[in-house]
């Protein structure tokens, strides 16, 4: 009965039901997007840059340039020399360095030349067939596998360009040689052959060049000590034609723009929550005014106030509750059509059921909003006078 | 045997209003009936005896209980199961259904849910078709009608009928007086009507103006 008499009440007045569900329900749906994506874009960003201390490519924006060759979601800066490249890794404070060179595409999924040793470095393994070894052999990330639908023997030319309008490269073809297993790195939508094949493509429009004029597009370091930190970057930036860019420094400046945004973003939702409070407020204060001789039946049929209360205050809960429900359902819903959206991009994975302790946050948040709206109306029930309110006409 | 029983009932009200009832007395089986104009405190009286208003002066008893010394809860609790009391304004909870709110009795008496005697006081005030409509859909006539069966779903020992009559005509008037008074037999209830309707005054021999 205890239900029935609360669900009645709230289906009875619907409209004013609905906007109370309705803003909770949006102001979570926000603050839980905004947490779950900015948490997973760090997260996925952190990951794709860990293990990498510095990146050397073309002066420009430092930004570009990791954007590029470590998210490869932006135009390269432009190529710098390998010799320059080689001297650095012969630094005895540089670990380990990969040369990335691309520039080219096969219906938007980018060809970037490496050595092995960038596989490695993203802990890829072969789901079938072998490593590249040979000019003009490819291996293929696991979704540019399944969305372009190759297979190994499948050859095909690439395009100049990172779109798929650029121009083909007609004369030579690419050949599949091997597929890598789901890395959930930037692998998995890039096309990886060795070094040799890009300039190899490249040739014919020049003379041939000699070893030491090849050109690379940027090189991923890794330093033995933060030794390396310290000097190299500078010395790369005033003694050599290319930049180093830090990864760490680069990830931190896009996520102070976007934080700006999200903050705003956040304190919006908070404020729509708030107004949601609100608004059950208002809805349980009129209702307590307006339904004063319905209050005043129940108590003389019997119930006591506590019982009345209970009922007013279970009434703002359900709301709430009902309301943080749509929420996470309106989050998940925008997650998964932003996931679906960017899976179309080198950008991030977006994991849609991962449910955290911003969730259980907000419930608390949702839980307690409606019981404080809910309680300073209800409160009221203890101050109704029955006899006043009955025999009054 | 006495169902009702009041001796020196006063009561005052911080505007300086001061009523001083005669001592009442109703037996189980009987009729009461309580004339008065307005303004010579008949709602102050049924809110008395209907343990609505805390009794200040007097004693009333009820059912061979004194219940001047209740406390609010008590009060409420006794209320509920032996008084039915019908209101002058039909007093829904408009969000449920006909059947629910005469339920509501049982509910807030802490009784289990009879649907049985609904349906058997439905059966008798000829409202089994109305059961399942909203209270909103319902005449003025219909919803006195579900007011009387919610008095007497409890079986109360006493009834008490705040102007049942009142906005009447004679034909109806009857009718419902009938009713009550019926009913009020049947489960061997005191009835007691407060009310200014002298179209009353020949139907009840047990009178007390005020």
């Amino acid at each position: 009965m205890l239900l029935k008499l609360v669900w009645n009440k709230i289906w009875h007045k619907r409209l004013s039901s609905f906007l109370c569900i309705l803003l909770m329900g949006i102001g979570v749906a926000i603050i839980s997007l905004v947490a779950n994506l900015s948490k997973q874009l760090e997260g996925n960003f952190s990951k794709s840059i860990s293990g990498i201390d510095m990146v050397v490519g073309a002066k420009g924006s430092p930004l570009q340039l990791i954007l590029s060759s470590v998210f490869h979601i932006d135009a390269p800066t432009g190529n710098i020399p390998l010799s320059e490249v080689n001297n650095l890794k012969r630094n005895r404070l540089v670990k380990t360095l990969i040369p990335l060179s691309f520039g080219d595409n096969y219906r938007g999924y980018r060809i970037v030349g490496s050595e092995l040793s960038l596989l490695k470095h993203y802990q890829a393994e072969l789901n079938e067939g072998i490593l590249f070894k040979d000019d003009l052999e490819v291996v293929l990330g696991s979704y540019t596998a399944k969305v372009l639908d190759l297979k190994i023997g499948d050859s095909f030319e690439s395009s100049h360009g990172l779109d798929s309008e650029g121009e083909t490269h007609e004369e030579k073809a690419y050949t599949v040689v091997g597929v890598l297993k789901p890395t959930n790195t930037v692998l998995d939508k890039l096309i990886l052959s060795n070094l040799e094949s890009i300039w190899h493509i490249h040739e014919h429009e020049g003379e041939t060049h000699e070893h030491e004029d090849h050109e690379v597009t940027a090189a991923l370091v890794k330093f033995r000590s933060p030794m390396g930190l310290m000097t190299i970057p500078r010395m790369v930036n005033e003694n050599t034609s290319m930049q180093a860019a830090l990864p760490s420094i680069e990830v931190n400046r896009l996520f102070q723009l976007f934080g700006t945004g999200i903050e705003i973003m956040k304190y919006l939702a908070y404020l729509i929550v708030i107004i949601s409070g609100i608004s059950v407020f208002i809805s349980l204060f009129n209702s307590l005014k307006d339904q004063k001789n319905e209050k005043a039946l129940m108590l003389t049929l019997g119930a006591s106030r506590t019982k009345v209360f209970t009922q007013l205050l279970l009434e703002g809960l359900l709301l709430s509750f009902i309301g943080y429900f749509l929420g996470i359902l309106l989050s998940k819903l925008a997650l998964f059509s932003i996931s679906k959206l960017l899976s179309e991009t080198n950008f991030t994975e977006i994991n849609i059921w991962q449910f955290g302790a911003v969730e259980i946050y907000l419930l608390a948040m949702a839980l307690l909003i409606g019981i404080v709206s809910a309680a300073l109306p209800a409160l009221g029930i203890y101050k109704v006078n029955i006899s006043e309110t009955l025999s009054r006409e | 045997m006495a169902i009702l029983q009041t001796k020196n009932l006063q009561h005052s009200y911080t505007k300086g209003i001061d009523f001083v009832y005669p001592d009442l007395h109703c037996n189980a089986n009987q009729q009461l009936l309580i004339l008065g104009e307005s303004g010579k405190g008949k709602s102050t009286l049924l809110h008395l005896l209907g343990l609505i208003l805390p009794i200040q002066q007097g004693s009333v008893s009820i059912n061979g209980i004194e219940t001047s010394q209740l406390n609010p809860s008590k009060a409420a609790a006794f209320r509920a199961n032996n008084v039915g009391v019908i209101f002058q304004q039909h007093q829904f909870v408009k969000s449920l259904s006909v059947l629910d709110n005469i339920l509501l009795a049982n509910y807030y008496a802490k009784r289990s849910l009879d649907k049985n005697k609904v349906n058997q006081t439905a059966d008798r005030l000829e409202i089994s078709d109305l059961l399942h409509k909203k209270v909103y859909e319902l005449s003025g006539g219909e919803m006195q009608r579900i007011g009387i069966a919610r008095a007497l779903q409890n079986e109360p020992k006493l009834l008490l009928a705040d102007e049942p009559t009142s906005n009447l005509d004679d034909v109806n008037c009857e009718r419902v007086y009938q009713l009550l008074a019926d009913t009020a037999a049947e489960q061997k209830a005191a009835l007691v009507i407060v009310t200014h309707d002298q179209r009353l005054k020949n139907k009840i021999a047990n009178q007390i103006h005020l």
